[in-house]
């Protein structure tokens, strides 16, 4: 951009002395043409809708110049709308279901189809490369859409999606000839019995950078998957599924030593190879070894904990470690943790107990992000980790930002411990598995533990309480929590003074999850001047009623209130209270495909 | 006084653990220790029972708590089978004459032979219909599946608990190639 040329309020343009003198004939288009260059550079959401409230002229260049598209929920719009306003788009990334469906309490068919989005895309964005979606449902049409609509389709990312199988994704790989990333993470993949990974085009090298199948349940034809690997000199990251056994991955890892991100696979020997084959161990070594790249390990799906010590060479390097399939104690955990000392990210099993946690404190001071997951998720099992392990975290690694703990006993004190120690906390979710629990040292409720973490984590956005909780909680929460966004309550509270205290204090809410919690229609009414900011707003087995959610229907005319049960009976209510209710605002209106068992009010 | 609990000693057919009258989900009673509360002598045999359990135990679970995805909680049991066990999920392979895709079903899902039978209608839009003992199928499709011993049967002869543990696939053929037996 030339310095020289001043533009001034009044829509002229003037040259600055030295340049000789010239006139632009259309001064609002040279604003505009201006504009769209600097917009270029602007890549963040919240920036581009800034920019795009000031005048029209900005609105229309912001518009234009939107590569990145994101739809937090997939049915706050429609897809004309968006692709009417923002033609120019490369990337798209759509979020679907509500969180809880992770857990069965959505119903199976209760919606977000990408068939409607896809289709519009196909004939508006014919420069499409990259689609992310999360919780949405995708058949193998859609992607079948894909794979023909996109000349240049380079990158495929689906998050805990269903509804497509092994089918979808053979056409995907045989017909997206640049695609450079395939990555299904936690999706449900059907299998179909087709061999999609011997459908990548065999001529040539691929453009493949990343690919990650490791949560695709069938099996995979090893040879094709090998020759794919040999032939695919860009690829930094390979995920694989638990059908790879050791040698194999073996096979693998050699010819492709450039790594940076790994999912091992099953971990374990074949089944036709003998147990204990110790002249094989340092042929693994070596390989590790030879990986000086791999910085982010995961995988462990059916571990034989006898080979984990093979990855010791690379531990040194490594910034996040997912041990989260993998069944070890602490006595096989610590050889191997002890050398990660760059470790920012990990996620574990409870099996490794109070022991291994200790452990972890001790060498993983740069630790960002822990996410300790139960082995047993029994009400009554025994519990392997507790507020001692919790409290070893929280001495001993002071950069923690995020961490989701799943535990059967916890204390105020140790989570007091945690607000104090790690002030730098943007996420806490602590899942006392056992309900109503509370701390088990005083028998106090755990009020002032999840009060301590909202009042001195002055960075937390993200909040996920447990345990026996009375109203208080909530008040604190209310007070201190100003900067929460997302918050998941199950079974706390004692009256809609809880939830009142949320909806009035929490400025900043997004995203509310509640479930079994004595939460009613009163409550949900002090929300009312809030409800419009949010992305939803999940009720589950709480005590509002049908009339109580008309309230509200009839209050804010842009939100659409849902209203169903899990087990797909029609109506919507179990006894006098609503079973689930879930709203989100749309500027479309109420969508036109939610099954029969969803009442829109 | 310690009051004998004869439930524990009485003869059932349930698996040890399970009882008849298993209200709603609050668990008040001992949330330090796993054991019920209980008179010694019956402690002793409640604790024969404990040990002999082998999880998942049968008493009522609360749905999606606690908020752990369902694959991640089949960590503990071995290599799976056809018949893959995801979390409390029994899903099964299911095949369709003449249609181009494999499905799978989770059976736990439903609770009887006319919720199955509306399932696999709805997944494969076609008619299966009602099945009489008399008269067999009267469509055009008739629901067989592969046992445990590698039979292929026609579905509902078995209760259908019987059916739940010894179906292995399913596969809904051409009534015109059923053989009647």
């Amino acid at each position: 951009m030339n310095n020289n040329q001043m533009c001034e309020s009044d829509g002229k343009s003037r040259t600055g002395s030295g340049t000789g003198e010239y006139f632009i004939t259309y001064p609002d288009q040279v604003l505009e043409n201006v504009l769209e260059n600097v917009l270029l550079f602007l890549k963040s959401r919240y920036d581009r809708n800034a920019v795009s409230l000031v005048c029209k002229s900005w609105y229309r260049a912001e518009a234009y110049t939107r590569s990145d598209l994101f739809i937090g929920n997939c049915y706050s719009v429609a897809p004309r709308r968006v692709t009417q306003r923002f033609t120019r788009v490369r990337s798209v990334t759509i979020k679907g279901k509500p969180r809880f469906a992770d857990f069965s309490l959505l119903p199976q068919d209760w919606g977000a189809h990408f068939t409607p989005w896809v289709l519009t895309m196909a004939s508006a964005y014919r420069a499409l490369e990259k689609i992310h979606l999360k919780r949405m449902s995708v058949t193998d049409d859609d992607l079948a859409v894909v794979a023909h609509s996109f000349p240049n389709f380079k990158e495929l990312v689906l998050v805990c999606c269903d509804g497509f199988g092994t089918s979808g994704l053979a056409v995907v790989v045989s017909e997206c000839r640049c695609l450079r990333v395939l990555e299904l993470i936690e999706d449900e993949v059907t299998d179909d019995e087709v061999d999609w990974i011997s459908c990548f085009p065999s001529d040539g090298v691929t453009n493949l950078e990343s690919l990650a199948f490791d949560c695709v349940e069938s099996a995979i034809n090893f040879e094709s998957l090998e020759k794919l690997v040999a032939r695919s000199p860009l690829l930094k990251k390979l995920r694989l599924n638990r059908h790879v056994s050791i040698p194999q991955l073996y096979r693998l890892l050699i010819r492709a030593p450039r790594l940076t991100h790994l999912g091992t696979g099953s971990f374990s020997p074949s089944e036709e190879q003998p147990q204990n084959d110790s002249s094989r161990e340092s042929d693994y070594l070596s390989a590790f070894a030879a990986c000086r790249s791999i910085v982010c390990l995961s995988g462990f799906r059916e571990i034989a904990p006898e080979y984990l010590p093979a990855i010791v060479p690379i531990c040194a390097n490594l910034t996040s470690l997912n041990l989260s399939y993998a069944n070890i104690d602490a006595e096989q955990l610590k050889p191997v943790i002890r050398l990660c000392h760059k470790l920012q990210v990990f996620w574990v099993l409870d099996s490794i107990c109070d022991e291994g946690l200790q452990a972890v404190a001790e060498t993983c001071k740069d630790l960002r992000e822990l996410r300790v997951f139960p082995i047993d998720a029994a009400e009554n099992a025994e519990g392997p980790v507790s507020e001692v392990g919790l409290l070893a975290i929280a001495l001993g690694c002071r950069k923690l930002q995020s961490i989701l703990y799943f535990c059967q006993q916890m204390t105020n004190a140790a989570v007091v411990a945690m607000s104090k120690n790690c002030p730098d906390l943007v996420v806490f979710r602590l899942c006392i598995i056992g309900r109503y629990r509370p701390d088990c040292l005083t028998g106090e409720p755990m009020d002032e533990g999840f009060g301590a973490i909202v009042k001195n984590c002055k960075k937390l956005t993200r909040l996920a309480v447990s345990g026996l909780l009375t109203d208080k909680a909530f008040c604190y929460i209310g007070q201190y929590g100003k900067l929460v966004k997302t918050l998941s309550v199950a079974f706390a509270g004692d009256s809609d003074m809880g939830l009142k205290y949320v909806l009035e204090g929490c400025t900043n809410l997004q995203k509310l999850e509640i479930r079994d919690s004595p939460f009613g229609d009163s409550a949900l009414l002090s929300g009312l001047h809030h409800f419009y900011n949010m992305r939803f707003v999940w009720m589950s087995s709480c005590r509002v009623t049908r009339e109580g959610c008309l309230n509200v229907a009839r209050h804010l005319p842009r939100l659409v209130v849902e209203v169903f049960r899990r087990d797909e009976e029609e109506g919507g209510e179990r006894g006098d209270f609503v079973d689930t209710l879930y709203m989100y605002r749309s500027l479309d209106g109420p969508r036109a495909d939610a099954p029969r068992f969803v009442k829109i009010l | 006084m310690d009051l004998i609990n004869f439930e524990a000693t009485e003869l059932r057919l349930g698996l040890p653990g399970s009882t008849d009258d298993q209200p709603e989900i609050k668990s008040t009673t001992s949330h330090k220790t796993n054991k019920r509360s209980s008179s010694e002598m019956v402690s002793s045999v409640s604790d024969e029972h404990d040990s002999s359990r082998s999880p998942p135990p049968t008493k009522a679970q609360v749905v999606g708590w606690p908020p752990v995805r369902s694959y991640r909680k089949n960590i503990l049991q071995g290599k799976k089978n056809d018949q893959a066990e995801t979390g409390s999920g029994i899903y099964i392979k299911v095949s369709m004459d003449g249609a181009p895709y494999l499905r799978k079903v989770d059976l736990k899902v439903y609770q009887s032979y006319g919720e199955l039978m509306k399932g696999l209608q709805d997944m494969f839009k076609c008619i299966i219909g009602l099945y009489s003992e008399m008269e067999g199928y009267k469509s055009e499709y008739a629901p067989t599946y592969e046992d445990k011993d590698g039979d292929w049967m026609l579905v509902g002869d078995v209760p259908w608990d019987m059916f739940l543990t010894s179906c292995r696939r399913l596969r809904i053929m051409k009534s015109s190639e059923v053989i009647e037996s």
